[in-house]
Formats: C-alpha cells, sequence, structure tokens
C-alpha cells in the first residue's frame, strides 16, 4: 500500500512537472542556487578562518598587547568550536551582518555597497554593448559565410580571445589615452562619496576593453547557430516560398539560434564577475573587483567573503535567468508535455 | 606492428582506434598554416623564456640606467620604474610563468579528468554527486577563487598553480564525461564488454585511450587559459615577490611610465600576447581536425563550441562523432607494416 502510495506521488509529481516545465525549471535550478550558496559559504569560511594564520594578530598588527589580542579573540568567537563560528557567521549573513572591514573600520557592506553599484553598472554596460555588437557581427558573418567579412571576423575573434584583458586593456590605454591620442581617463578617477556615471569617460576605456574580450564568444556563438538554422529543412521550406533574405534571417533564423546565444551571453556576464577584477585594477575603477584586490593585500576578511559570496549570488542568479529564458524562447520545449 | 594486429583482431562495427592517435593529431596540426603558425608563435616565446636567463645581457634586478629611459644602444628596450634593464627583465621573467602555466594545467587536467570518467562511469546517482560536487568550483570566478586563497595564506607560486588547476577541473570534467558517455556506447566498446571484461579493464584499455584527442583540445584551451589567469594574477602583483621579474608584473610596475618609456610596458604585454595567440592557435588548429570540420553541422561546434565555450569552459557535450580521426592514408601507409 505504501509503496502504491509513493508510486501515485511519484507520477503525480511528475504530471506536475511535465505541465509546467518553466516553473518546475525554475524552482529546481532555484533549488540547486540555494544549495550550491551554502556549499561556497562552507568553502569561502573555511578559506578564510579556519586556514593557518592568526586572524587577531593580522588584523591587530605585531605591536598588539595580548590583553587586546584575546578581546578581539573573544569578539570573533575564535575560542569556539569551528561549527558554533560557522553557524554564527552564516546566521549573521543571512541577517545582512557581515561583519566591520578591517581596514575601514566601518560595516564591510558600506565598503561593498557602493562598489557594487560601480560594478553593476560597468558590468550591465558592458554586457548589452557587447550583446548588440556580438550578435550583429555573428548575423553578419553567417550571412556572408565564407565571404571576407566572415574570414576576417574569425581571425580577428580567434586572436582577441586568446588576450588576457590586461594587455587589451594596456593596448586602448596606449592608443586612447598616453601615446597616440588624449582622448580619454587612463584612469577611472572618482570622488569617494561620488559613482561612476557621474562621469561617463571613466567607463569608456574598461568597458571598452571588457566589450573587446567577450564580443568574439557571443559573436562565434550566433554565427554557429545561425547558420545552423539557415542550413535547416524549415528555412529551406520559406525560401522556397519565396521569402526575402531579411525576412528568413531576422524572423525565421534568428529567434531559432536565441537559445544557446543565451546561454553565451550568461557565461559572458559570469566571466565578467571574473573579469572586473583585472580590469578595474588596471584603470584604478572604484568597483568590487577592485575593492577585492585590496581586500586581499589588507587581508581584510569580512570584506573578502562579502564580495566572493556576492559574486557567487551572481553566478546562482545569472544561470537561472539564462536557463529559464533560453526555455522561454523554445517553444516546443516550453509545452506541456501530454 | 603489434598495434595494428591488435587493431584487426578486435570485433565491432568501427575500427578501433590507433593508441598513437594523439601524435598523429599533432603532426596533422602542425602541417596546416594555422597550425604551424601557432607553433611558431610558441615556440619563439617559449625559447625567449627559457634561454633569456643565460643571454640577458645584465643583472634583471641591479640599477644599471635611469628610471623610464628611453631605448639605447646599451639598453635596447631602455629601463625600467627604477632604472633596470627592461630587456634583461624581460629575458628572466618568463620562465616561471610558463612552469607554473603548464603545471596548473596539468592539474586541472588530471583532477577533472578523474572525475569525468569516473561519473560517466559509475552512471546513476555517483554521476550526479559527482558532477554537482565538482560543478561548485563554477561559482567561483578563477581569478576569485586564487585570490580567496591568496588572501589566507599568502601569494604562494604553489598555491596559485593548485587555485588555477582545480578551477579547470569543472570544464575538463564536463568534456571528459560526454565523452567518455559517447565513447561506451560505441560497438567495439559493447562487444568487449559482452565478451565478460571487466568493467575497469574495458575503461582504461577500451575507453581510455580513445579519449586522446578531446584531452589535447582541452590540453590546449587549459594551457592558454592558465597562461591568461597565472599572468593575471602577477599583474594584480599576486606572483613572485618583487625584485624578481616577471612579465605581468613588469606591465603593473611601469604603467606610470607609458609615455616616458612605452617599451617597458608594451613589450611585456606583446611577450604574453604572442604566447596565448600561440598556444590558442595551435589549439584551434587541434580542434578542427580533432572534430573534423566541414562535415555539416560539425562547423558550427567548432566555431561556437570550441573556441567560444569551451573557452569560457562550459562545454555541455563535447561533439565527438568525429572525434577519432580517420585518415585514409595515416591507415594505408600503416598497413605494408602488418606483413
Amino acid at each position: 500500500m505504501a509503496q502504491l502510495a509513493l508510486d501515485g506521488a511519484a507520477v503525480s509529481s511528475r504530471r506536475w512537472r511535465d505541465g509546467h516545465p518553466i516553473l518546475w525549471l525554475a524552482l529546481s535550478r532555484t533549488l540547486f542556487g540555494v544549495l550550491t550558496l551554502l556549499a561556497v559559504s562552507v568553502i569561502v569560511f573555511a578559506a578564510t578562518t579556519v586556514l593557518p594564520g592568526n586572524a587577531a594578530k593580522a588584523i591587530l598588527g605585531q605591536t598588539a598587547t595580548p590583553a587586546r589580542v584575546r578581546a578581539l579573540q573573544l569578539q570573533l568567537n575564535l575560542d569556539h568550536s569551528v561549527w558554533y563560528r560557522y553557524w554564527a557567521w552564516l546566521t549573521d549573513t543571512a541577517r545582512g551582518n557581515f561583519g566591520i572591514s578591517y581596514a575601514a573600520r566601518i560595516p564591510a557592506w558600506q565598503v561593498v555597497g557602493p562598489r557594487l553599484a560601480n560594478s553593476a553598472v560597468l558590468v550591465l554596460l558592458a554586457g548589452v554593448i557587447g550583446t548588440v555588437i556580438g550578435v550583429g557581427l555573428g548575423a553578419l558573418a553567417a550571412v556572408r559565410r565564407g565571404g571576407r567579412a566572415d574570414d576576417v571576423l574569425a581571425i580577428v575573434s580567434l586572436g582577441v580571445t586568446s588576450l588576457p584583458e590586461f594587455v587589451v586593456g594596456i593596448g586602448l590605454v596606449i592608443v586612447f589615452a598616453t601615446t597616440f591620442w588624449h582622448l580619454l581617463p587612463a584612469v577611472s578617477l572618482v570622488a569617494p562619496g561620488s559613482t561612476a556615471w557621474q562621469d561617463p569617460s571613466v567607463l569608456v576605456l574598461p568597458g571598452a576593453t571588457l566589450v573587446i574580450v567577450i564580443v568574439p564568444y557571443i559573436l562565434r556563438m550566433t554565427r554557429a547557430a545561425t547558420i545552423e538554422a539557415l542550413e535547416s529543412d524549415y528555412l529551406e521550406n520559406a525560401r522556397l516560398k519565396g521569402l526575402s533574405p531579411r525576412r528568413l534571417l531576422l524572423v525565421h533564423a534568428l529567434p531559432n539560434a536565441i537559445p544557446p546565444v543565451v546561454q553565451v551571453i550568461g557565461l559572458n556576464l559570469l566571466y565578467l564577475a571574473g573579469g572586473i577584477v583585472v580590469v578595474e585594477t588596471l584603470f584604478a575603477f572604484p568597483g568590487i573587483g577592485q575593492g577585492l584586490v585590496n581586500a586581499v593585500d589588507d587581508r581584510d576578511v569580512p570584506v573578502i567573503q562579502l564580495t566572493v559570496l556576492l559574486l557567487a549570488a551572481f553566478y546562482v542568479f545569472v544561470n537561472i535567468v539564462s536557463d529559464v529564458v533560453s526555455l522561454l524562447a523554445s517553444p516546443r520545449r516550453r509545452l506541456p508535455r501530454s | 606492428m603489434s598495434l595494428t594486429a591488435d587493431q584487426a583482431s578486435t570485433p565491432g562495427g568501427r575500427t578501433r582506434v590507433d593508441r598513437r592517435q594523439w601524435t598523429r593529431l599533432l603532426a596533422a596540426a602542425s602541417s596546416g598554416a594555422r597550425g604551424r603558425l601557432g607553433l611558431a608563435l610558441t615556440a619563439v616565446v617559449v625559447l625567449a623564456a627559457a634561454l633569456g636567463p643565460v643571454l640577458a645581457p645584465y643583472s634583471a634586478t641591479q640599477f644599471v640606467t635611469t628610471p623610464f629611459a628611453k631605448p639605447s644602444a646599451q639598453h635596447l628596450l631602455g629601463g625600467d620604474d627604477i632604472g633596470r634593464d627592461v630587456l634583461s627583465r624581460l629575458l628572466a621573467g618568463g620562465w616561471v610563468l610558463l612552469v607554473m602555466a603548464v603545471a596548473a594545467t596539468v592539474i586541472g587536467l588530471v583532477l577533472g579528468t578523474l572525475a569525468g570518467v569516473s561519473a560517466a562511469y559509475l552512471r546513476g546517482r555517483w554521476d550526479g554527486i559527482i558532477m554537482r560536487t565538482v560543478d561548485i568550483i563554477l561559482a567561483f570566478p578563477t581569478i576569485v577563487f586564487a585570490l580567496l586563497l591568496v588572501s589566507v595564506v599568502g601569494p604562494k607560486l604553489w598555491l596559485i598553480v593548485l587555485a588555477v588547476g582545480v578551477s579547470h577541473a569543472p570544464q575538463v570534467a564536463r568534456v571528459m564525461r560526454a565523452a567518455t558517455l559517447e565513447i561506451s556506447e560505441r560497438d567495439f566498446v559493447k562487444a568487449v564488454e559482452l565478451w565478460g571484461v571487466r568493467s575497469w579493464t574495458v575503461m582504461r584499455s577500451e575507453v581510455l585511450p580513445n579519449l586522446s584527442s578531446p584531452l589535447m583540445v582541452e590540453l590546449g584551451l587549459r594551457l592558454t587559459y592558465s597562461i591568461v589567469i597565472i599572468s593575471g594574477l602577477s599583474f594584480l602583483g599576486f606572483s613572485q615577490p618583487p625584485p624578481a621579474p616577471n612579465w605581468g608584473l613588469m606591465i603593473n610596475e611601469n604603467r606610470l611610465g607609458l609615455v616616458a618609456n612605452p617599451w617597458s610596458v608594451v613589450v611585456p604585454a606583446l611577450m604574453i600576447a604572442l604566447l596565448t595567440i600561440g598556444t590558442n592557435t595551435f589549439t584551434d588548429a587541434v580542434g578542427r581536425l580533432a572534430i573534423g570540420v566541414g562535415r555539416g553541422s560539425e562547423e558550427t561546434a567548432v566555431a561556437g563550441g570550441l573556441a567560444g565555450a569551451v573557452m569560457m569552459g562550459e562545454l555541455q557535450q563535447f561533439p565527438l562523432d568525429e572525434g577519432v580521426i580517420e585518415d585514409p592514408e595515416a591507415t594505408e601507409s600503416r598497413e605494408p607494416a602488418v606483413d
């Protein structure tokens, strides 16, 4: 009987899943995302607090009196068990209490928050511009397949995908900021308390660097997916019907290229989360990437923890969104299975 | 000879692959224009880095000229931020990067292959557990993962190598898992399984040798990526402590003198660029051969998949349908050796 009931539950849950594929995907991905974040929190905690190194001494410096070291150890719960400390840290973090920055002596959130806004603007800008350019050039390469434009794009994108971001960035600085022209600031100076978008010129070079780095990937995937669609039977049929090439591309081929391209755009956003570390440092752009490098130099554990957790949360979020969007863009998979 | 005899005695629909497949793959890749270019670029930089410490005209750490001195007959690339010879530092500053990148690549390939092949072999629940566990690392951008570890232990070189190697594991694991699954469905593997050969033996002697082409491609991609990340970390100042010369660090140190002596920045950046373009171009040549360009939709796999998604490290399935290079000439040339 119990077995029967279990079977019944399994069948009905499968039925529900088949009836609501999008909801099912979103829910299961969210659940998995939460588990991933928990695992990430364990790794972050373990790396920053369990590994050797006397945290209290590191914070107070060599001249600290034993009494102050002891007081700080108590404050950091260092005399409790690892599990207790992890739980205390996790619950604090979940409540939005991220600790006090060792270097700035203010709550870590106040250190990271303004930087987060600057980085978000930079990543969003680079992501949108990079996507538009990448999809446009990719469709162009697909339509002109085998032509000169296609060849040039293929060679250039192979070259650019090989380059580290800081090499691209240095190249842009040499061309646009120092040696050839002096059009743009080589260093993104942003006064404390103001934000990056109040002086958009500081966004140009870091943004352009990121755009150049992500465009080849989007271009290649768009080209590949568009060619696959252009060569399909249904498109042959549409062509034989006498539809114009423009209509073939825009209405019939490109929409079918959306799912893989969305995945690649998602991957590029994730890539940007790492890429900003080097690019922001190169241009002294006040974002979380540069903040992370500074925090690592200062061993500012709360800021490091918060930054890494934010980046991991971004990873989980982008993964969920890109999966759901590419499902929404493939009607065949979207329909409830009957 | 024993190989060919072995091959002849193996039942199954598709021909069993030569175990020296990877040497043929490399030879074929180096004979094309693309592969030759990649190989030449890589060789130039590797030679400069390996022989550089011997050839350097000055000490890499001594002050022999004025800060940011313009290039001259004595100092071909001028001086750096505190008056050291840029050329000498350039020649001395490459080999550590190369050794670290190779080590990180090997670690990543070993870990990833172990995880991917065992996941594909064990299937079912363990497959899910292994792959999901490995995937957790994906939540950390590589450079952030390295920084997280460095923040605790300090910029130790072995730690950076380990962090970058571990970051490679998920992507390698995905590719190797997909390739293993695909190969274990092939007829010759099924046939050997039906003989009752033990699974691990099948794995070792039938499946693993056939993973060499995806492994070669992964090797190249991971090597390029290792160079990018490790030079990026040294640019950020997380590598050998100064005054040790290092291309990434040189770029950072000399940035302030970009106007006075651009060569102090341009040349190290160029060395890194030539190296990564070289390894990536060669890998592209290998990848095209391994997958077989021009066979219908596989081209899309190369264009989008290989250089794009694998480099991003996310390729779900390695399109291995033509993963075995079937070079009729190579088979023929071996034929006379049988008798």
